[in-house]
């Protein structure tokens, strides 16, 4: 670099001075909520103890994080080699997600030195919140151990990477069984809620809806993650990941269409099940439709037409979309039509400083996630060693 | 509607038959979908 160049170069672009007063800021709230307890930073009440540190760094962090479990399946499972290139960017954040996920929810329980009591004190194995709570601790180790080879291979220890390398299969299974058990279970957790969740999103499905829908997010997020990183991470690619672009959007873009056809058609069944055709003509309703048609129905037929057309930008932004269907979804569930029944000014609604950890949270993982792409080779072959 | 019924029977009644009749359009329509989706697969 010529001495011009390196003087023309900003010290610090703006993304990274917003980086910078979301994570000063998040220190602060961090600081208030652990000397001054849940009170002092959020709007949880009795009729609310989870808010937003559960409806969307929990709820939203395990659906979206999801595209690990569905990329291995994909590759490891059922043999579809042309998708290789996207498991490590998808292993990649599963883990980071249900690394934060864990993370978030220290701040979120009252007393989070007692997290690991349900396995320790007191197992509660007719909880589904313990299920919840074992899944989760279980599938996060698989995730790191999943995850190892790419920082092994960066420290030079190849026999310990050769050894991890030959548990991907069982990993694989593993990762699929857990995870079919507590996205389920997450929505399993408000069976427990008839007379609190509004009749259009409660549903004896709502287990279903949840894993379904996961498959739906992880998915997308798949796409919609390899868009950002051919953007951002273009240079640290190599030939077979830049080459293998098009095969993973129009796969995972086909596959997304078709989940969220099934997604549709179940939603439709549980309405009629339930017969709740006539909470449609409410404001509820109305926002249940909004949901139903614009983050169910519209992605789905966006991606159709853009696997028909092999238009990848459409895919592309169609995932964006349907990403926010699911934080939609998931915020729908445990925020907006959870209590629908109490008075205005009884309501939830968040403290700026619940936003204020959130957005921290999701900008560290954004951070950590930078930091190991151009570090680790998550996004091209180790030339030391042979893909698996 | 649901001051039509009297008993769970005439509730499961109704609604199964509602979805005794969607699962047939919905069969027809993944029919429609599915052809949509991979039309131009072998191009």
């Amino acid at each position: 670099m010529s001495h011009d160049a390196a003087h023309s170069k900003p010290v610090m672009s703006p993304m990274t001075v917003i980086a910078g007063i979301i994570l000063i800021v998040g220190l602060f709230v961090t600081v208030r909520r652990f000397t001054g307890g849940l009170a002092a930073t959020t709007n949880l009440s009795d009729y609310t103890p989870w808010g937003l540190w559960i409806g969307f760094d929990l709820l939203v962090g395990v659906a979206l994080a999801a595209g690990g479990f569905v990329t291995s399946a994909a590759v490891y499972i059922f043999g579809m080699k042309k998708f290789h290139s996207a498991v490590r960017p998808a292993i990649l954040t599963g883990f980071l997600g249900y690394a934060l996920v864990v993370f978030a929810l220290h701040y979120d329980v009252g007393r989070p030195w007692r997290l690991p009591y349900p396995f320790l004190v007191q197992s509660g194995t007719t909880s589904i919140l313990f299920e919840v709570g074992a899944c989760v601790a279980l599938y996060l180790t698989v995730l790191l151990i999943e995850f190892t080879p790419a920082p092994l291979e960066w420290l030079g220890f190849k026999k310990a990477r050769n050894i991890v390398v030959k548990l991907t299969l069982a990993l694989t299974i593993l990762g699929v069984i857990l995870s079919t058990l507590h996205q389920s279970s997450l929505g399993a957790l408000f069976l427990i809620a008839p007379s609190k969740l509004h009749p259009l999103w409660y549903s004896g499905y709502i287990p279903i809806y949840f894993f379904v829908s996961a498959i739906i997010a992880g998915l997308s997020m798949v796409i919609f993650e390899g868009s950002l990183t051919h953007k951002h991470f273009a240079d640290k690619m190599d030939e077979a990941h830049l080459k293998e672009k098009e095969d993973v959007v129009l796969g995972f873009g086909k596959a997304a269409s078709f989940v969220l056809a099934g997604y549709f058609v179940i939603k439709i069944i549980g309405l009629a099940v339930d017969n709740e055709w006539r909470y449609l003509a409410t404001g509820y309703g109305a926002w249940y439709l909004v949901e139903l048609l614009g983050f169910i129905a519209l992605p789905c037929f966006l991606y159709a037409v853009g696997v028909r057309e092999k238009n990848l930008n459409l895919i592309q932004w169609t995932s964006g979309l349907a990403v926010l269907g699911i934080v939609v979804n998931r915020l729908n569930i445990s925020l907006i039509a959870f209590n629908y029944h109490l008075p205005a000014d009884e309501r939830y609604f968040p403290h700026w400083m619940e936003f204020a950890i959130s957005i921290f949270i999701v900008t560290l993982g954004v951070l950590v996630f930078r930091f190991v792409v151009t570090r680790m080779p998550v996004l091209y072959e180790h030339p030391d060693y042979e893909a698996h | 509607m649901e001051s039509d019924f009297y008993t769970l029977h005439d509730f499961m009644v109704y609604t199964k038959g509602v979805v005794y009749y969607l699962i047939i359009a919905i069969l027809i329509g993944f029919l429609g979908f599915w052809s949509f989706l991979t039309a131009r697969d072998d191009d």
